[in-house]
Order: C-alpha cells, then sequence, then structure tokens
C-alpha cells in the first residue's frame, strides 16, 4: 500500500491494533478483579500489592522485558507452569508473547483508574443494593461497574493507546520478526535505522496524530462525567 | 420482637450493645446523641458490617450468632439512608425496578406498587435522572423503593437530618401514614426529641456505644431525666382523635383514647387553627410549660381547657422548679412545670385531686 506515493507496510499498524485490542481486553478481565480486590482490601499489606502492580510505571521496559524472556525461554517458569494446563509451545518471539509482554507492562493503566473508580463509590449505595436483595456478583454487574464506568473507559483507552506506545517490551520479548511481531514503534525505529525517513515520518505521523486524539477522548470522558456529576 | 446482644467496632469506636429485646411492631425509635452507637447498632443489626460479632435473633430467625451472621442480601430489610443512596445510574423508575426484581413474589399482595408510588407522591418524578432531585423528593424514592422490595423490617437512618424544615414536615406526614398503612415494622434512629415524641411507639436509649434502656414512649417521657426533654422541658404526649364541634368547621376538639378499661375519655378544645381533620389516631403534645395548676375549677378565665387530674408525683425538675405527673381520667399523664412556691403554697401532694390548666397544645399529627 502506498500513501502520499510513499511505501506503507500495513502489517505493523494491523498487528499494534490487534496487540492493543487483546491486551485490554484481557486487562478487563484480570485488571477489574485485581482493582476491586486491592480497594477493599484493609491488610497492611495492600501498599505492597500496590507498589507491585505499579511497577511497570517505574521501570525501564528492558528490565521487565529481560525478566520475561526468562521467565518465558522454553525451560522457564512461565512456560513450564502453562505446561501444566496443557500448554505446548513457545511464549517468545510471537504473538501471545507480545500480548503477555503488553498485559504486565499495562496493568497499572487499567488497574488505577479502577481502584479510584472503585474507591470512589458510594458505600450507601452498595448497602443499599445489598438490602435490596442483590447478591455480590448481581451487585458488581449492576451497580458496582455500571457506576465505575468512568474508570472503566478511562482505563480501557489508556491501556490500548500505552501498549500502541511501547517499545522495549515488545522489542525484548517480540523481538523484531518482520510480518510477526514487528510492531508500530519498532517499524519506525527499523525506517531511522535504514534512513527510510519518508516512511518513518508517515508512520510517526499517524502515531501523532493517534496519540493525541486518545488524549483528547480520555479528558473528553473525565469532563463529561465530573459535568454529570457537579 | 428484636433480641439479641451486639458488639461492632468501627475504627475506635466500639459500640457493645449490652442485651437488650424489643417488640419490632409499630415503630421503634433508636435516640441518643450523635456519636452514642445508633448508626452502628443499626448496621449491626442489618447485617452490613462483617465484623459484626454477638447474637441477634429476629422473631425466631437467628440473624446473627457468633461471628457468622446471616448475609444482610437475605434478611429482607427496607432501608432509608440519610443520603438516600439512590442508584445513580438509573431514573427514579430503574430505582424502583432494582427493588422490584428481587423483590420475594409471595408477599406481594400486600404491597401493591402502583399504590406506593401514589401514596409517595413520585409518579410526576418517574423518568427523571436521579442526579437533580431536591433532598425531600429523594427521600420519597427512597421510601418508595424500600416498600417495593417488601420488606419485613424497615429501617431509616436520619431520613430527615439532610432535608429543610418543609421537607421536614411533609416526610414526616408521608412517613407517619405510610408506616401505619403498610403496617411495617420500622426501627428509625434520630437525634430529634419532636420526631420520636411524634412516631415512636418504644424509644431504645443509647448512650457510649451501648443500649441504656428500652422503653414505651409514655414510659420514657414519664421521667424527669429523660433524655427525650430539651431545653423546652418536659412534655407529655397524648393519644387520641380530632373531632368537629357541633359541626362548625372551625371549631374542633381532640378527645383522647382511653388507656385503661374504666378510663374515661378527656376533651381537649384545639384552637381555631383549622388544622385539616383527618380520621384516625393523633397525637397531643402538651409542653409541661404550657400547663398550670389550681386546686378546683375556676370560672372566668381565658383558658377553656380546665382537665381534672390527679397528681402522680412531683419531681424536681430544676432550680426552684418542681415537674408535677398527673394522670388523667383516661389513664394518660400530664405534666405541669411550676415553683417550689407554689407547691408549698398550694399544698400539693401526691394522690391530691387538681384541675390542670393547659395554655396551648400542638396537635403532632
Amino acid at each position: 500500500m502506498t500513501l502520499f506515493g510513499i511505501p506503507l507496510d500495513t502489517h505493523p499498524i494491523w498487528l499494534t491494533v490487534q496487540v492493543a485490542a487483546i491486551t485490554t481486553i484481557v486487562l478487563l478481565v484480570i485488571g477489574v478483579p485485581i482493582a476491586w480486590g486491592l480497594s477493599r482490601m484493609r491488610s497492611r499489606w495492600r501498599v505492597v500489592f500496590e507498589a507491585l502492580v505499579s511497577l511497570p510505571l517505574v521501570l525501564p521496559p528492558t528490565v521487565l522485558g529481560f525478566y520475561l524472556i526468562i521467565a518465558m525461554t522454553p525451560n522457564g517458569p512461565l512456560t513450564e507452569f502453562l505446561g501444566l494446563f496443557g500448554f505446548s509451545g513457545q511464549l517468545t518471539f510471537n504473538f501471545t508473547g507480545l500480548v503477555i509482554g503488553s498485559v504486565l507492562f499495562s496493568l497499572p493503566f487499567m488497574v488505577q483508574p479502577m481502584m479510584s473508580a472503585f474507591q470512589g463509590l458510594s458505600e450507601e449505595v452498595l448497602d443499599a443494593a445489598r438490602l435490596m436483595r442483590a447478591r455480590f456478583l448481581d451487585r458488581f454487574f449492576t451497580v458496582i461497574l455500571p457506576l465505575s464506568r468512568q474508570g472503566l473507559l478511562v482505563g480501557s483507552v489508556l491501556t490500548f493507546a500505552h501498549t500502541v506506545g511501547e517499545f522495549g517490551v515488545v522489542l525484548m520479548v517480540g523481538g523484531n520478526i518482520e510480518g510477526q511481531t514487528r510492531m508500530v514503534s519498532i517499524a519506525i525505529f527499523d525506517h531511522v535505522e535504514s534512513f527510510e525517513y519518508a516512511q518513518a515520518h508517515l508512520l510517526s505521523a499517524v502515531m501523532v496524530i493517534f496519540a493525541f486524539a486518545t488524549l483528547v477522548g480520555v479528558y473528553l470522558i473525565n469532563r463529561r462525567f465530573s459535568a454529570k456529576l457537579g | 420482637m428484636f433480641a439479641g446482644n451486639l458488639i461492632l467496632t468501627v475504627g475506635d469506636f466500639q459500640m457493645a450493645s449490652g442485651d437488650f429485646a424489643f417488640d419490632s411492631d409499630g415503630i421503634t425509635a433508636l435516640f441518643g446523641r450523635s456519636g452514642s452507637g445508633k448508626s452502628t447498632l443499626l448496621r449491626a443489626m442489618a447485617g452490613l458490617d462483617r465484623h459484626t460479632r454477638g447474637q441477634l435473633r429476629f422473631h425466631d430467625e437467628v440473624w446473627q450468632d457468633g461471628r457468622r451472621g446471616l448475609l444482610a442480601e437475605q434478611r429482607d430489610i427496607g432501608m432509608v439512608f440519610q443520603h438516600a443512596a439512590l442508584l445513580t445510574h438509573r431514573t427514579v423508575r430503574g430505582n424502583l425496578a432494582f427493588a422490584a426484581r428481587r423483590a420475594p413474589g409471595d408477599r406481594g399482595a400486600a404491597i401493591d406498587r402502583d399504590q406506593i408510588i401514589e401514596r409517595t407522591g413520585i409518579g410526576p418524578l418517574l423518568d427523571r435522572a436521579v442526579g437533580n432531585l431536591s433532598g425531600g423528593e429523594r427521600q420519597r424514592i427512597a421510601i418508595a423503593r424500600a416498600l417495593i422490595g417488601r420488606p419485613r423490617v424497615l429501617m431509616m437512618d436520619e431520613p430527615l437530618a439532610a432535608l429543610d424544615w418543609r421537607a421536614k414536615a411533609e416526610l414526616l406526614d408521608l412517613f407517619e401514614t405510610v408506616i401505619r398503612d403498610f403496617a411495617i415494622p420500622t426501627v428509625l434512629i434520630t437525634h430529634a426529641p419532636a420526631e420520636v415524641e411524634r412516631l415512636a411507639d418504644r424509644v431504645v436509649f443509647m448512650a457510649d456505644g451501648a443500649v441504656e434502656r428500652v422503653e414505651a414512649l409514655k414510659e420514657a417521657l414519664g421521667r424527669i431525666d429523660s433524655p427525650l426533654f430539651t431545653e423546652e422541658g418536659p412534655v407529655a404526649s397524648l393519644d387520641g382523635h380530632v373531632e368537629r364541634v357541633d359541626d362548625d368547621p372551625h371549631r374542633l376538639r381532640f378527645v383522647t383514647t382511653p388507656q385503661t378499661d374504666s378510663g374515661q375519655p378527656v376533651t381537649f378544645q384545639l384552637g381555631a387553627d383549622g388544622a385539616a381533620i383527618e380520621n384516625g389516631p393523633r397525637r397531643l403534645r402538651v409542653r409541661a410549660d404550657d400547663v398550670a395548676l389550681s386546686r378546683e375549677r375556676i370560672g372566668n378565665i381565658s383558658m377553656q381547657n380546665q382537665i381534672p387530674a390527679r397528681i402522680e408525683r412531683i419531681d424536681t425538675s430544676g432550680p426552684g422548679r418542681r415537674a408535677v405527673f398527673m394522670t388523667l381520667a383516661d389513664g394518660q399523664r400530664l405534666i405541669s412545670e411550676v415553683t417550689d412556691r407554689a407547691v408549698a403554697n398550694m399544698g400539693l401532694d401526691t394522690g391530691q385531686a387538681v384541675t390542670a390548666l393547659v395554655k396551648s397544645a400542638a396537635l403532632m399529627r
């Protein structure tokens, strides 16, 4: 495909969108319960878990990528653990590896907005729902999640965008296999290395527009919800 | 019937109720100063805090036994919180539907949804979002939602505290009629003596995290050190009904309900304020300050209410002040506050027949 007369390899874009979408879905499934558990935790160990979840925010992605590679080699602990459930195959340098790395790397971007949404819930409202005979799962899906929808939206958008923007972890875990694990950020790096500035420009511009639109979206969500509450 | 002994620690506050037992029918007021543990006891009774320990029975059902408590979801309690606690992601109709969908079907006939909406006057609000309703409207919806859930017990945690006086007055009327008409046992937290005098059948007094005592309202108003008496001084509360005098719309009288088999009703002339006559039980509030005493009936005097009474006992109510507790012919109580000197000069004593001169009396309902 060519755009403005510049050859554009669309595979990295398509791959990036897929990885980001699946990462977001996986994190909705595992990040939301983690956020709920942490927000309800009264133990003094809570700070330890909170720090653990936030670790990817401050670690260099290469550190995370390095440990992930070690865990995900064919004899690594993660591979062997998954083997207990009948998993066979490779985790690194493929799509699965990209998703696992992205999930860990983006964990705080889902958990933190959800935690603050959960902590902002009115206890009285939750109590009222209980007294109306709503059991926990009933409450969770009919009261807790709907009232936390701002956190859900912000967490999902941030997770998606952050996955799109990652570089270090996907490079280390996924490698840079053309047509298989080469995501947009890596493709840009490649183009620059090979002095293909036109292609680098095009992809970078796409990323800038995407990132800007995402942030505008997040701020719009936040404004709409706070206006509603006010 | 509620009976139990509950312990619940919240932060550095401990509520240890001690043994308590009270009938659940009618309206029970949980009364005490702020910080006395009323809300904590109510939350423990509702099963809302899993750190609750102790015992609680509702009739024959065990609600709490040691660490194990019946889930709040299974206690069939309708709760009205101070700030209504409506589901803000739903409309008014959606809030009612939430309760209706989870209500048991078998107690169905007793409470009808349309009837509740009509009685609480929330019909025009049904399609509104709950975000921009007034405090009074929210509480109407909260009580409607609680009733639609077909509870066996209604619990209210200072439901009027956040309202302005007008909304307060309207909701007091509403609570009263709705609770009586649907005959739902109710536990009401309040720190306003006027609400207790008006609504309650019995009072659970709380202080320092414990149940101090449980008394029928009459008893609670029958002792000079009652926590229900504020700076207004002692107050008597009389049960009865209102009648027209000679079919004249501007002349009303209050006729008390005898409390004993041999009791005779007592009649109070009411002011011509044209208070709406509603059938059914009403309550008259008489401040001890507004009652003067005479040894005999007086002929020419502006006070039209001269009620024969017998002195039950005389207590000291303050420096130089005495509270004279009297029994009326219907078995109910009236209190008069007079000076020491008056007691001495008139030779007042227990057992004496006197005439109570009632300057003013207010209908509470």
